[in-house]
């Protein structure tokens, strides 16, 4: 009786498209970035990158060659000298003007890593990009203070950096490598991955309308041989690589024996588990964060799910309302969840997996979206129950927006099945108890272990695993290890 | 019953929430649904007949202008039991439903008696609902039985007025409290007999204490009431009170109900905001959408 308001609204409420509009012009050609100038590719070669999103062709990129490599080594070298020489307080200067300027131009590099990678324009805008700023202030800071870093010792740099970088994260892990090496006095040669090298190019920019200094910076785009003629080249002296396990154990044996200093951040199998003492509904919501985030392109991500037995059917039951919740589309669209897959080669991979989870006897559950684009690459985020410890979707990297759930029931069957996997990148601990926190997590061999909470980064923190998901640590103060030469007083 | 809660993560949905962007049609569609569900309150010492008159016009009739589709009228106005009988009068027709406070808002700090003869009081000038304050002093102490034989007690109390339990979260602290309160306010109204559809509702705050209704505050609440649907198949209302006073954080608050409860509860049968400057600033927002240009602060009466 109380409300029969003379009005009410009867029509669902739906969100309409809110697709970001502002229009970011791209290059029809692209140039390679060496010696402080953008110039055209001696190799003559080109290749195209699309929008994952609407198969539309966005660019030619230049695909680097043997003679580009070594203009690019060259200039590196040459900047070499008098860049390690400059005061730490100088090189800040520098860093700290990369930092502001992407701050400045963020909605610029937000478009562009969303139209040339596929992922939702609410993750680029509000954490690739100003974490990549972050990366770049923060390192800035260490530039000037190198010798409290490493009390007792004197810091000189490494040289001549090539760093090879992923395309899940194409601006972040740029700024990742780039702004340690460069804060310790290293000259880099920064290669994105073949379908993500407009933001990088876009930053190319930066360092010139900051004056960085010509050849501290070069930035060579390509394929993978490209990354390979880079790695081997004699005059590098310290490799950086982020992608796959695969690559990583190649790069490995190109420079064993070299006298390269080599840090790997490869692949993982990260397990989340979630005891029945914890707080449910967030642990869902982390677990979601987890898995989701970025498509499930993340190395970290958290696709393996153990949770103890009692509350596998409540865990099952809210993961699934909250799958229900998830937007799938035009990634430009700000209430987009999950974008386009970044390729489609990737994309062939995530299917393969699905179905070999289906095959192999694992039941699926997937959010049917309706309406998705009939161009593009897609893949509704999906997870398993009754997975075996044995299934290919519960051992293998996927790199795609897929679960795997499992259960336990003790403490030490948790341990041990999250620490049965090749890769020991990171892991979730999820439980009200603090002791069990520290208990649990101390036995877990993973680089990061997250708490009661899951993905955060920042770049005080450092971030790297074990075993086959490589070495070496990115962010923090132990970042700055990888890129220094430790001499006596 | 207790559930943890972890604040950092429930923080982290809250802010979720408000990153939706809600646009054009969605965006009209949602003010006229915020309008709708507003419970516009006056509850101050020096309130008199002729201010609750002329908030009563406002809540039939928020804005006199051509528009279509017209406007909706609010859901209800929210008094002092002494105005009861002035609103019912003047509300008398409309739809709108007059809602007191009552049980010695906003401390509830009387004896049981007291607070229940002011329920009935303000049942029998007319009240379609009843906002009531939960004793926090027992809740705090422990004396969860005592709370919740109290709650029990005053839905009797209200007949067929529909019933609104003030947490008063700001002063229950913890996200811990608010759903451990949250869940014993619904098994006690409960405990006395079948609920229908919005006969039940648990609301934030008072109004009087800071910090009012907050996101995450408000998620852990809906997560209750969740809850307790999957449960039982039993919808309690939800109203938010205090500190939501623009257009956008009401908006904000729709998209966290359709996406924790569903659109089934996108109604003001089940939906409250608790405001009364929220009022005009969706109109604001509503005229914007229509002129393209943004009123002054005096083109709208102020109740």
């Amino acid at each position: 009786m109380a409300t029969t308001n003379k009005n009410q609204n009867t029509a669902k409420w739906e969100y309409s498209p809110a697709l970001e509009s502002t229009k970011v012009t791209i290059e029809s050609k692209s140039k390679l970035f060496i010696g402080g100038k953008f110039v055209s590719p001696k190799s003559r070669s080109w290749f195209a990158t699309v929008n994952p999103a609407t198969e539309a062709k966005l660019a030619d990129v230049a695909c680097a060659g043997k003679a580009d490599v070594e203009a690019a080594v060259k200039a590196a070298k040459t900047a070499l000298p008098k860049w390690s020489r400059l005061s730490g307080t100088e090189r800040a200067k520098y860093l700290y003007r990369v930092a502001r300027r992407i701050q400045e131009r963020a909605r610029e590099f937000a478009i562009l890593e969303t139209i040339d990678g596929g992922k939702p324009i609410k993750e680029s805008r509000d954490i690739d990009i100003p974490l990549a700023a972050q990366h770049f202030f923060y390192y800035a800071g260490w530039a000037d203070k190198l010798a409290y870093a490493f009390p007792g010792s004197t810091p000189a740099p490494v040289g001549v950096c090539a760093q090879i970088i992923p395309w899940n994260f194409p601006l972040l892990m740029a700024a990742w490598k780039l702004a340690p090496a460069l804060a310790c006095g290293n000259t880099c040669i920064l290669k994105p991955a073949e379908t993500t090298s407009l933001t990088a190019l876009r930053l190319g920019e930066v360092f010139q309308e900051v004056g960085l200094p010509e050849g501290v910076v070069n930035i060579l785009t390509g394929e993978g041989d490209t990354g390979r003629l880079l790695a081997q080249h004699n005059a590098v002296n310290k490799v950086a690589f982020t992608g796959s396990t695969e690559v990583g154990k190649l790069l490995m044996r190109e420079t064993a024996g070299t006298g390269k200093k080599l840090t790997l951040e490869l692949g993982g199998k990260s397990a989340n588990i979630l005891f029945a003492d914890a707080a449910i509904d967030q642990a869902v919501e982390g677990i979601v964060a987890g898995i989701y985030f970025n498509q499930g392109h993340v190395c970290c991500a958290g696709s393996r799910l153990f949770v103890e037995e009692p509350i596998l059917e409540e865990v099952i039951y809210k993961l699934k309302q909250r799958l229900g919740t998830l937007r799938v589309g035009d990634p430009l669209d700000k209430n987009t969840d999950l974008g386009a897959i970044n390729s489609r080669s990737q994309l062939k991979v995530v299917e393969g997996y699905i179905r070999s989870g289906v095959k192999e006897g694992a039941q699926l559950h997937q959010l049917t979206t309706k309406r998705l684009p009939s161009k593009g690459f897609w893949c509704n985020p999906c997870f398993f129950t009754d997975v075996q410890p044995s299934h290919t979707i519960a051992r293998e990297e996927i790199f795609g927006p897929v679960l795997s759930v499992m259960t336990f029931r003790t403490p030490e069957e948790a341990i041990s099945r999250a620490n049965n996997s090749p890769y020991g990148l990171a892991a979730g601990v999820w439980t009200d108890k603090g002791a069990k926190i520290f208990e649990v997590a101390k036995k877990l061999d993973a680089g990061i272990v997250w708490c009661n909470t899951y993905n955060k980064f920042d770049a005080s923190s450092p971030f790297g695993g074990f075993k086959e998901s490589g070495f070496g640590r990115e962010g923090g103060m132990h970042g700055l290890r990888p890129y220094v030469r430790l001499g006596g007083v | 019953m207790r559930k943890p809660i972890d604040t950092v993560m429930v923080e982290q949905r809250a802010t979720s929430f408000t990153r939706r962007s809600i646009k054009t049609e969605s965006k009209q569609q949602g003010l006229r649904l915020a309008l709708s569900m507003i419970d516009l309150t006056t509850l101050e010492g020096k309130d008199s007949p002729e201010k609750v008159r002329s908030l009563c016009h406002k809540a039939i009739t928020p804005w006199e202008c051509e528009i279509e589709p017209p406007l909706p009228s609010v859901a209800a106005v929210c008094v002092y039991p002494s105005l009861v009988q002035v609103a019912k009068r003047a509300l008398e027709g409309s739809g709108v439903s007059v809602a007191s406070v009552a049980t010695g808002f906003p401390s509830g700090q009387y004896p049981i008696a007291v607070r229940l003869n002011d329920v009935v009081e303000a049942v029998k000038s007319g009240a379609d609902e009843i906002d009531m304050v939960i004793n926090r002093g027992a809740f705090l102490s422990g004396c969860t039985e005592e709370v919740a034989d109290e709650i029990a007690q005053v839905r009797v109390a209200c007949g067929k007025s529909h019933l609104k339990i003030i947490l008063e979260t700001g002063e229950l602290e913890t996200l811990e409290n608010v759903r451990i309160a949250s869940d014993l306010a619904i098994r006690a109204a409960a405990s006395t007999g079948p609920i229908n559809d919005g006969e039940v509702f648990i609301k934030t705050s008072t109004g009087k204490v800071s910090p009012a209704a907050t996101m995450p505050v408000t998620l852990v609440m809906l997560e209750a009431i969740r809850d307790y649907y999957e449960e039982t198949g039993v919808r309690i209302g939800m109203k938010p009170a205090g500190g939501i006073k623009t257009a956008k954080q009401a908006l904000h608050y729709l998209v966290m109900v359709k996406e924790t409860l569903g659109d089934d509860w996108l109604t003001p049968n089940l939906f409250r905001f608790g405001a009364s400057s929220l009022t005009n600033d969706v109109l604001r927002q509503i005229r914007k959408q229509q002129t393209g240009s943004y009123a002054a602060t005096y083109d709208f009466s102020e109740a």
